[in-house]
């Protein structure tokens, strides 16, 4: 078991003539994610990599293959487009990769994806895995390893030191989350950790986040009320100025609102371990698994 | 992005707010000939991107050109919150007879613009929504359908009484949230909103913030951006296709990804030391933002130490490691810098750094540890 995808789930790309989605393609494929067809307006009737037929539209790529997952790699002005286009066709899960997308672009995106009825993850993440049967994004492969931790993130590349870290320490991840740095976006960790709480394969939460933005202490409402598997949580950030973007558009303290203090104390209260640095997560993990 | 008042006034005044008159000024005889030509008494303003002019003494009341000459040499080269003043605006002073609040912002939790009107204005709005939220009006925006007429009235309503200052403020909702669209805001405020001794509904503050993310799409905004107003090594890095924060510390940080670098500065001062920047090479490994970076952060001359953490995904660490060879080459450090990498290519990297003289570790801790101790002038543990 896992959460959002499994060695089931069929995949269209969407830009996958581009330059990241070509190369990702390739490394999803290496993987042994179930690639079933890309888009690329004007490109429809070519094989990508010999083996992958490319549609002019998600519409045509979801009738011709069944896709019920699609990932985005096009520039962010199009990247709105392209969510609405993959809910319209029917696709069930979402991937936007892309950085950069205009905020209010999204806040056209997410109602229209709510009324599809379709589970939008990012955009600005890394995408999701479920280690040893499919990977939907940009996350390394190799860096994981199956097992019993979720783990869910606004991050990238800290993501990718944490799961490392757990993965040295023999420590194996049902699926690993990345939801995006941005501040408007579809998966938050709520809907995170409800999959996790539900899936039987997962043990324990790993839990990053950031400074920014009220989701981790909604989060943390939710693992003291509704869940009764262990969670640990990190929060990125602690040394970041007031009202400066940290990079990601959604890590910005915003007055006194957004602080990592009020975060970790939100964790605490909640009863969840608090790593204070990432190598903690593998100590507190196994304390309570 | 921020933007000047003065740029912010301009792009409401498109839309058709009422706005006083006024010019900016960077000498105080041109704020003296401005005052002549506006007539009467003028209000002289600090134009900088920080809260808080007033009680700074950045806006100021002349009642006569010499005035207004006098108040801008005055205004003029202070500093408020660390920020130069280059700029004054001189505008035309407007009796007062009440003050409201009205802003939109990117609001996360519901994921759209939020409409907030409050007739305590003129204060600072989170005190308000803190102590007193009963006074605010909260109004999600669909910005599918945009603001209806009768959202704008239901504005204007609990504001004023008066049918005439309702349907004057209505119109400022409507024109307001049309700058906020056009422009790709994430913020923009009316603070105060006044109602003149004659009656009259006009803005006499504005703020406007402008997503980044915009700024592809509106290349027109770009022009306003102010680089005085920044850091010089902020405006280089971002030259740079880097993100770059310069703080106070001594050890220069070198990461790839937001959050990591995050997590490292948080590390950095976990084991006792104090990080001297923020600075994301972001994912993609091209050994030319390794030079740029590296050329940044050595000119900051309160960095003490370097130190690079690289997490290889889709950044090859091989391509790191040949820009912190490339660069180093051309220009020799002066001070010690300390290498972590792992992940994609990293056998590679590591031999192209021994074989330069250069040491690396795995180890994101024993990396961090080494760097902070190699700042405060002792030997690496």
């Amino acid at each position: 078991m896992s959460i959002f995808i499994d060695n089931s789930t069929t995949v269209i790309v969407q830009g996958i003539t581009g330059r990241d989605g070509g190369f990702h393609t390739k490394q999803m494929l290496e993987y042994g994610t179930r690639i079933v067809g890309g888009v690329t307006p004007g490109k429809g009737g070519q094989t990508f990599d010999g083996t992958v037929p490319v549609f002019n539209s998600v519409h045509a790529a979801v009738k011709a293959t069944g896709a019920n997952t699609s990932v985005i790699y096009v520039p962010p002005m199009f990247a709105a487009d392209a969510m609405m286009e993959a809910a319209d066709a029917g696709i069930r899960l979402i991937v936007c990769i892309t950085e950069g997308v205009p905020v209010l672009d999204m806040t056209r995106v997410y109602p229209f994806v709510q009324e599809k009825g379709a589970r939008l993850l990012g955009p600005n993440c890394p995408g999701l895995i479920t280690p040893g049967q499919s990977k939907v994004g940009i996350i390394p492969g190799r860096i994981c390893t199956p097992g019993h931790v979720g783990v869910v993130s606004r991050s990238g590349t800290l993501t990718y030191e944490i799961v490392y870290q757990l993965t040295r320490a023999g420590m194996g991840q049902s699926s690993c989350v990345g939801i995006g740095g941005d501040p408007i976006n579809g998966t938050n960790f709520i809907d995170c950790l409800s999959a996790f709480e539900n899936d039987p394969d997962t043990h324990a939460v790993a839990m990053m986040g950031e400074i920014g933005g009220t989701d981790e202490q909604e989060a943390a409402e939710f693992v003291a009320t509704r869940m009764t598997k262990p969670v640990v949580g990190f929060i990125a950030g602690q040394t970041a100025p007031a009202g400066r973007r940290m990079g990601h558009a959604g890590a910005i303290i915003s007055g006194s609102a957004g602080t990592a203090t009020e975060k970790i104390e939100a964790f605490e209260q909640a009863g969840m371990g608090v790593a204070k640095r990432p190598i903690d997560f593998v100590t507190l993990l196994k304390a309570r698994m | 992005m921020n933007i000047h008042e003065y740029q912010a006034k301009e792009l409401l005044r498109a839309e058709g707010v009422p706005i006083p008159p006024g010019e900016i000024a960077s000498t105080p005889e041109q704020a003296e000939a401005i005052a002549k030509k506006l007539g009467g008494m003028v209000v002289v303003k600090a134009q900088v991107h920080a809260g808080g002019r007033g009680k700074a003494g950045g806006v100021k009341l002349a009642k006569s050109p010499e005035e207004a000459r006098e108040l801008a040499s005055r205004i003029l080269g202070m500093k408020i919150k660390g920020l130069t003043v280059h700029t004054v605006l001189v505008t035309a002073a407007a009796e007062i007879a009440s003050e409201a609040y009205v802003g939109i912002i990117l609001d996360r939790a519901t994921k759209k613009p939020v409409f907030m009107v409050s007739a305590a204005g003129g204060i600072d709005i989170e005190e308000v929504a803190a102590t007193t939220p009963e006074k605010i009006l909260k109004l999600p925006i669909d910005t599918r359908y945009g603001l209806l007429a009768y959202q704008a009235s239901e504005l204007g309503f609990f504001l004023f009484d008066d049918l005439k200052k309702v349907r004057a403020a209505s119109k400022i909702m409507m024109a307001l949230y049309q700058a906020f669209m056009k422009n790709g805001a994430s913020l923009a405020e009316i603070n105060p909103l006044v109602v003149t001794l004659a009656g009259d509904v006009i803005a006499l503050d504005a703020k406007i913030s402008i997503d980044d993310n915009e700024l592809d799409r509106h290349p027109e905004l770009e022009a306003l951006r102010d680089e005085t107003a920044e850091e010089p090594s902020e405006v280089d890095a971002r030259n740079s296709h880097l993100t770059f924060i310069k703080l106070d510390g001594d050890v220069g940080c070198i990461v790839n990804g937001a959050g990591l670098a995050m997590a490292t500065m948080d590390l950095v001062k976990y084991y006792g030391g104090e990080p001297a920047n923020f600075l994301d090479i972001g994912g993609s490994s091209n050994p030319e933002k390794v030079v740029n970076a590296l050329r940044i952060i050595t000119a900051e001359p309160h960095v003490k130490a370097i130190l690079f953490n690289i997490f290889g995904g889709i950044t090859r660490t091989d391509d790191v490691a040949n820009g912190i060879v490339t660069a180093t080459k051309a220009n020799p450090l002066k001070i010690p810098i300390v290498i972590r990498l792992t992940g994609t290519n990293e056998e590679i990297a590591m031999q192209i750094l021994t074989e330069n003289g250069f040491t690396a570790s795995s180890d994101m801790d024993e990396a961090v540890k080494k760097a902070v101790a190699l700042a405060k002038g002792g030997q690496a543990a």
